[in-house]
């Protein structure tokens, strides 16, 4: 609600800005207490009613201190902050690789102490069932003579007790003759009379022939 | 006006340095202050340097919390760039990673209430995208020489299309520092602004009596909702600017496509 006039004075132009408070309306002196107000607002700054983002009265400062704190910045992650974390983590990393290639190492020396064991194993237990082997045939052959020489031992002590049996026999059965010679002359001379015993011998050798 | 939800941009003196340029009177030339702005680049330079370094201190092999998230972060950053700019991009990995922290942390302080959010301000974003692009051309040029230009002339096109690609190209590349800052801009001013009137209608409403406090229910869970979306917005805007940035950067070093 303002009328703006643009004078031609000489070589300069004028802007003239006139507020008209005559042609009252409702809406008009809201506005005007609203403009007021925000004017109050930043009337100490600046003042300007620019929105503050294009306010370019600010933007030397702010470029400054931009460039400032930018650089600040820049110069204290670049050559403290980021060196100090970089280096953390490379030496972590190494570490842990290195440790990797560590446990790399000790983990083929456990295998190779497993291979080993596992080959000395088989053959004490190959040589194992050898001795074993070879124990059982010394044992076996042993046993075989002993039991040879036993035998052999027995089968002559058998022979001999049998001649012995068969000498006995032979002389007992050498005997029965007589027996039965002085049995028959007892007999005959008990029941006959006196006989000889030349004629009981014939009679029985008669007897034993027959 | 203590709902105005664009009081909280405006940029206060804290102290003045001086006047550049004018003619000595009163309002002329540019006055160099420190300004509520400037204090919140500082404070956040002190933060990311305190906690980066504090938490470092012990350089242990087996990190505690503090140093684990120091070291998570530089990860982060490093894969980033070894990701987007190959082996070579980290010589730049120090940039990226300032770059990105200064965003974030500028971001999050923004989030506090009653903190001023530098990155809300377009010559700052603006600020920071042409030093990313000075960095891009002066190493583009300096590594490549001539061959840098070869990033207008994308390898295996036809020759009677270069006429048409090269100027899209060269188009495309001088709207990379606009993009990058306004991108961060809008979204954190933009961000701010609804964050502003969601809360502030809670404030209207609730001092319209009993209705107006059931009626402010709403935007008050709006209010909270929005609150974690900024806080989603801060981290992903401070991420794409390193990221963009590590792209343009493998333009610098790698110039043919």
């Amino acid at each position: 609600m303002a009328r703006i006039t643009i004078a031609q004075a000489g070589d300069t132009e004028t802007v003239v800005v006139t507020p008209e408070f005559d042609s009252v309306g409702g809406d008009h002196t809201l506005s005007e207490g609203a403009l007021l107000e925000s004017t109050e607002a930043s009337v100490d700054e600046h003042h300007t009613e620019v929105f503050p983002p294009f306010d370019s009265t600010t933007f030397a400062s702010q470029i400054l201190w931009l460039a400032i704190s930018f650089a600040a910045l820049y110069f204290i992650m670049s050559r403290l902050a980021l060196p100090r974390i970089g280096s953390v983590l490379e030496e972590r990393r190494d570490r842990i690789e290195g440790d990797l290639v560590e446990a790399d190492r000790l983990r083929k020396k456990t295998d190779d102490a497993i291979a080993s064991y596992e080959t000395a194993l088989a053959e004490a237990r190959s040589r194992a069932h050898v001795i074993a082997e070879q124990a059982r045939a010394e044992s076996k052959a042993r046993i075989d003579t002993e039991r040879q020489r036993i035998e052999d031992d027995l089968s002559k002590k058998v022979a001999e007790a049998e001649g012995r049996i068969a000498g006995t026999k032979q002389k007992a059965l050498d005997h029965v003759g007589e027996i039965a010679s002085e049995t028959a002359q007892a007999v005959v001379g008990q029941l006959l009379g006196k006989v000889s015993i030349a004629d009981a011998r014939k009679a029985v050798a008669t007897v034993g022939k027959e | 006006m203590a709902n105005d939800p664009i009081h909280q941009f405006v940029i206060n003196d804290i102290f003045t340095l001086g006047t550049i340029g004018g003619d000595g009177t009163a309002g002329s030339g540019t006055t160099i202050a420190f300004t509520n702005s400037a204090l919140f680049m500082v404070l956040t330079v002190i933060t990311i340097s305190v906690y980066l370094l504090l938490s470092t201190r012990g350089r242990s092999l087996i990190p505690n919390r503090w140093q684990l998230s120091s070291e998570m972060t530089y990860e982060f950053v490093a894969n980033m760039v070894r990701s987007s700019a190959g082996t070579e991009g980290m010589k730049f990995f120090p940039f990226v990673f300032s770059l990105f922290m200064f965003i974030f942390i500028g971001n999050m302080f923004g989030m506090v209430p009653y903190f001023f959010t530098f990155t809300s301000h377009i010559i700052v974003t603006f600020a920071l995208s042409m030093l990313v692009m000075t960095v891009v051309v002066v190493y583009g040029f300096l590594k490549n020489g001539p061959r840098f230009l070869k990033l207008f002339v994308p390898s295996g096109v036809p020759g009677y299309i270069i006429p048409i690609v090269t100027p899209i190209e060269v188009i495309s590349f001088l709207s990379r520092p606009i993009s990058l800052s306004v991108r961060l801009f809008g979204n954190m001013l933009a961000g701010h602004i609804t964050l502003k009137v969601f809360t502030g209608f809670v404030v209207s409403l609730g001092s319209l009596g009993a209705l107006g406090i059931l009626g402010s229910v709403l935007p008050l869970f709006m209010g909270v909702a929005i609150t974690a979306l900024e806080f989603m917005v801060s981290t992903v805007q401070a991420y794409v600017f390193a990221v963009l940035t590590a792209m343009y950067l493998n333009d610098a070093i790698h110039p043919s496509h």
